[in-house]
């Protein structure tokens, strides 16, 4: 006999019961043991002992698993040096070379699955069953996609080269496979890494490192330095790593874009969300309750895009909460080794403790706690959702980061996008809805970088995933994914031959010439009154140029927000209006060429300059109805669609040098992907700017989606990084202002691209003028 | 065990059109929760043991065939009595474990009939043009009373496809109305034939009607479709049976058939009733396994828990 007395049987056979099946954790405690339980550092190709060691705990228990070191900064510089020496080598191995690593290390990390989950699960509390059946599958997966793109690298990406030693940086909720979102397309593409796991959770991180050198990974390829956030801002600040990619707080992202701001460090950012989980009154009901047991209590919460606003609407909204608490009566929490609990341990003590302190400036009453049991010891929290949270409650603002659910209604389907989009946040968004008119139209209105149709907490290695707003920025996944690890190779840039001699003659008007702003579609005095006048060379005529402020600038974002048609206006009409405005640029060709030659008395001819620049509003207008997204293959029934969006209000530095060419490639690129702009003319050049407003005036430009604002760019600039009503700063500038930019536009997370003058191609400019949008629709019936 | 004992047994519901209507069932959804059913809990051991015997007491130990005789239907009493062999049983505690019921056609009735008396075990008939139902409604109707007078206390009756098919609802309604008046004091499980309904939504409405129409449990096959029960289905008509009962008070049963074999898929079934529903409806009151392959794979694991030593079929009794 090898169950129990038979009265057990007979009992079990009455209630029952699902009793406890443990996943054995023999094995991860015998790596442990084969370590003494002790771990240092990896780097350059071995491990090191470290020093200042502390405990890593196993969350279930609360008891000690091992001890992991904080690493010193001499460890950090070691990390860093053996990186910088491994670039040279691994960056001129071919794609086919990477790509045989990249297949070893899937293959490693597949045949080592279950001692990965086991362990992931040990170190941060999540169920089993979600280690083993999400999170390592996803992990090796993200390593075969990464092979493939190493291989088809040079092909594919021919104009573009590794960035060199990345900082990576990534959180405790999904330890291995943030590193492998991390580490896979880094090394893909050529870098090399210094990668910190979260000091909670470093453990799968370190088993990884031994796998690396099993896999033939070169040494110094691959370094991990762990400890805590000391050891994340040495990264961050060394001045040999020159891209730090994040995953975690919005906190600490905005400290990281302020501490790297000026460095020239490429940077991208995943950070926090309050992701809405909307549900219509047409949807599944049953399957979009299951829907938020897998957005709001899968890794207890604690994930990024949680869907853990639910907006329900309000003919269903008891119907509804009835049936999910109902169902949150069934989830069962415990030992995450136990194959049958849908809920583990929260990963550490300060991380309840913070819960905790949330919920309680809730009322009570609004509170509904399941009534499951609970361990004794170990660090759990039951499931909880809060009915009637208003939009000015905390709870409805803040992310929570736990397996905590507020809620409130809507009416409409206008409504449930005013209240989903009412957040600083915009990672991920979920639709619920059995009208396919409903769903679908619902998803390029969601601020969002995900909108999952009817699901939720969709990954895949070739779906672009990352948020919007203070979200953060950059997209981790896909072609997208790959973009945020590597740069333009600096083409020389061939000069534009239109075969035309420097013959224009100057022909400016002798009557003094007044420039105005031109915001909303008008020509508006500046708020504070004042001008400058400046003269041309011969100082045959002269010209009064605005001198903005502030104000003005507050205006004319008011102005560009409220073009919000041009942003879901058609492609083809863009083109339109593109066309038209270089069709009225080339009737004053002449009288502008000629004001070029005046003004920039060096370089390009006038007549060539013009010529480039209505080149490139053609090749703007050419781009507005193709720069399409495309769909993504990804393991399931249905469509991943990625999907070029309009940022939205882009403020831009225009450059000192090709004062028409600079400023209308700005214009033209920002614009014909549906972005209202808001443009800053040189200020050593203005004149052709104030010459263009007409030319944009008569064009068919909708009022707003342009606007000319004539300033000193050091005087607005800080303003500029920090208006909360701006999405993304272009600029070309010295040293000081790209750096005051970087460093403010941490306010709201805005978007920044200071290396303008380094783009040679338009496609690098559309580029950065979209967000992606992954949108998933799974399909079918019968 | 024999559910025409429970008491609040579901009554005829007018015909809500509205509420069938607004059923949905969006399939890529049910699919991923019926994928994750088996991954979400885990039996071991003992519970193993005692969840194995809870699903053999829920098997409508069934044959169907053109063949059958009465020999063979009284074989498959005697099975039905004794499910497992003496030691076995013993070694669990349970007795007497049988299994919910003896299902065969309506010339097998009175052998069956005959072969369990003084058990507790139903006899259920499966009726109306089995498995096509579409013979005259008058056939059908009297084919049910017949197996009634000869002693079949659960009838199994097909529903007309085509009335789900045409969404003609107010015909399906009336037809279930009149199978389960002609059954009286018998129990009636509604045959949906899933795999031909075409779609999850049709399985959805068509089980709301049926439990409008006042069926004691709804079925998902006859077995002879091409596709018969599967999770994804069962999701559906589960959830109606939840939906029902949170809307009436009336608790239906719900019997998979066809396609499930093995011990494992029978774990499965019973956690998805236990989580969908409640534990209630892992019992033969509420729930039965349409199968006639299975109980053979739950004694050989069970064998394999009380020796160590993996079974073969041979050393337990053919049913």
């Amino acid at each position: 006999m090898q169950w129990g007395d038979q009265m057990d049987i007979k009992e079990i056979y009455q209630n029952m019961d699902y009793g406890t099946a443990p996943e054995s954790a023999e094995e991860a405690n015998a790596w442990l043991d084969k370590n003494n339980r002790i771990f240092g550092h990896f780097i350059d190709g071995e491990f090191v002992s470290g020093t200042d060691h502390f405990e890593t705990i196993n969350p279930a228990t609360g008891k000690s698993l091992a001890h992991v070191s904080q690493a010193s900064s001499a460890d950090v510089n070691s990390a860093v040096a053996a990186a910088n020496r491994a670039f040279k080598e691994w960056r001129t191995r071919s794609g086919f070379e990477r790509a045989k690593v990249l297949y070893a290390l899937a293959r490693n990390i597949q045949k080592h699955a279950r001692l990965f989950s086991v362990l992931e699960t040990l170190d941060n509390g999540k169920p089993i069953r979600e280690s083993r059946d999400i999170d390592i599958p996803l992990v090796h997966r993200h390593f075969y996609y990464h092979a493939g793109m190493a291989q088809l690298m040079s092909k594919e990406l021919p104009n573009r080269k590794p960035i060199g030693i990345c900082g990576q940086i990534i959180p405790w909720n999904f330890p291995m496979l943030m590193l492998a979102w991390k580490i896979a397309p880094a090394l893909a593409v050529g870098n090399t890494v210094v990668l910190k796991p979260a000091e909670t959770t470093s453990l799968t991180a370190l088993l990884f490192a031994e796998i690396c050198a099993q896999s033939g990974v070169p040494k110094g390829v691959v370094n991990i330095v762990t400890g805590d956030g000391d050891v994340g801002d040495m990264i961050v600040r060394h001045k040999d790593v020159q891209k730090i990619a994040f995953t975690g707080s919005t906190d600490v992202g905005r400290k990281i874009r302020q501490a790297t701001a000026g460095s020239g460090k490429s940077l991208t950012l995943e950070l926090g969300g309050k992701s809405p989980f909307i549900v219509f009154d047409d949807a599944d009901l049953d399957s979009a309750v299951e829907g938020v047991v897998d957005a709001i209590w899968f890794n207890l919460g604690q994930v990024c895009c949680a869907g853990s606003r639910l907006l329900v609407q309000a003919g269903v909204a008891d119907k509804f909460y009835s049936k999910l608490v109902n169902r949150m009566k069934k989830l069962r929490i415990g030992d995450p080794l136990d194959k049958s609990i849908d809920m583990g341990a929260i990963n550490s003590q300060a991380q309840l403790d913070r819960i905790k302190s949330m919920l309680s400036s809730c009322a009570p009453s609004k509170i509904t706690t399941a009534e499951t049991t609970m361990p004794d010891d170990g660090y759990y929290h039951p499931p909880t959702l809060i009915r009637n949270v208003e939009t000015s409650d905390t709870l409805m603002q803040e992310e929570i980061f736990g397996p905590v659910l507020v809620s409130t209604t809507f009416r409409t389907p206008s409504e449930a996008v005013a209240l989903a989009n009412n957040t600083r946040y915009g990672l991920a968004a979920s639709v619920w809805s059995e009208n396919i008119n409903l769903a679908l139209g619902m998803a390029p209105k969601l601020k969002a970088g995900v909108v999952w149709v009817n699901g939720t907490n969709f990954f895949d290695a070739a779906a672009g995933f990352g948020g919007t707003k203070e979200s953060g920025f950059g997209r981790e996944g896909g072609w997208e994914g790959l973009m945020a690890y590597t740069r333009p190779v600096n083409v020389p840039k061939e000069p534009a031959d239109y075969s035309t001699k420097k013959t224009t003659p100057n022909r400016a008007a002798s009557i003094n010439r007044t420039y105005k702003n031109y915001v909303g579609g008008k020509q508006l005095r500046p708020d504070g009154g004042y001008t400058k006048q400046i003269s041309d060379s011969s100082n045959a005529a002269t010209y009064d140029i605005p001198i903005s402020n502030r104000k003005d600038l507050r205006n004319a974002v008011e102005a560009a927000n409220k073009a919000i048609g041009w942003s879901s206006s058609t492609g083809h009409l863009r083109s339109q209006i593109l066309y038209y405005f270089a069709e009225n640029l080339s009737v004053r060709a002449d009288e502008i060429a000629a004001l070029i030659d005046t003004f920039q008395p060096r370089g390009m001819s006038g007549v060539d300059e013009v010529q480039a620049t209505l080149e490139t509003i053609f090749e703007c207008a050419a781009w507005s109805d193709k720069f399409d997204g495309d769909v993504r293959n990804v393991p399931m029934r249905g469509l991943a669609l990625s999907l070029n969006e309009p940022i939205g209000t882009i403020a831009a530095f225009a450059p000192a040098e090709h004062a028409l060419l600079g400023l209308v490639r700005m214009i033209a690129a920002t614009i014909a992907v549906g972005n209202r702009v808001i443009i800053f003319p040189s200020e050593i050049n203005p004149v052709i700017a104030g010459e263009l407003i007409q030319v944009i005036e008569t064009s068919d430009i909708p009022a707003g989606a342009v606007n000319i604002l004539f300033a000193d760019h050091s005087d607005v600039a800080k303003h500029t990084a920090m208006h909360m009503g701006i999405d993304a700063v272009w600029c070309e500038e010295t040293e000081a202002i790209s750096s005051m930019i970087e460093e403010h536009s941490a306010t709201n997370l805005k978007r920044t691209w200071t290396q303008v003058n380094v783009a040679t191609e338009i496609r690098e400019f559309l580029d950065h003028a979209v967000e992606k949008k992954t949108v998933w629709i799974p399909w079918g019936e019968g | 065990m024999n559910i025409s004992n429970t008491t609040n047994r579901n009554i005829c519901h007018e015909l809500d059109l509205d509420w069938v209507m607004a059923a949905q069932a969006n399939q890529s959804a049910i699919e991923r929760r019926a994928a994750t059913l088996g991954t979400r809990r885990s039996v071991k051991k003992e519970f193993q043991a005692a969840w194995l015997a809870r699903a053999i007491s829920c098997i409508d130990l069934t044959t169907l065939s053109g063949d059958d005789t009465e020999d063979r239907v009284r074989r498959l009493c005697a099975k039905a009595r004794h499910p497992l062999q003496a030691d076995l049983a013993k070694s669990l505690g349970i007795d007497p474990l049988t299994t919910g019921a003896v299902c065969v056609y309506h010339e097998m009735v009175p052998a069956a009939v005959a072969a369990l008396s003084e058990s507790q075990i139903p006899v259920a008939a499966v009726s109306t043009g089995f498995p096509a139902g579409l013979s005259s409604l008058k056939l059908r109707i009297a084919e049910i009373e017949e197996s009634v007078a000869a002693g079949a206390t659960e009838i199994d009756i097909v529903i007309s496809r085509r009335h789900v098919l045409n969404q003609d609802w107010q015909a399906l309604y009336n037809e279930m109305k009149l199978f389960r008046e002609a059954c009286g004091e018998a129990h009636v499980k509604a045959i949906l034939a899933t795999g031909e309904l075409g779609t999850l939504r049709n399985v959805a409405r068509a089980s709301l009607i049926c439990m409008m129409a006042g069926a004691d449990f709804i079925k998902t096959s006859t077995g002879k479709e091409s596709v018969n029960a599967t999770l994804p289905v069962s999701l559906v008509m589960v959830r109606a049976i939840r939906e029902f009962y949170e809307q009436t008070g009336y608790k239906v049963g719900y019997k998979p058939a066809g396609g499930i074999s093995k011990a494992k898929d029978a774990l499965v079934y019973l956690s998805m009733m236990k989580e969908e529903l409640d534990v209630e409806w892992t019992r033969p009151e509420l729930f039965r396994f349409g199968a006639s392959s299975l109980l053979g794979d739950i004694e050989r694991q069970l064998e394999h828990f009380a020796t160590g030593a993996y079974s073969a079929s041979f050393r337990h009794a053919m049913g």
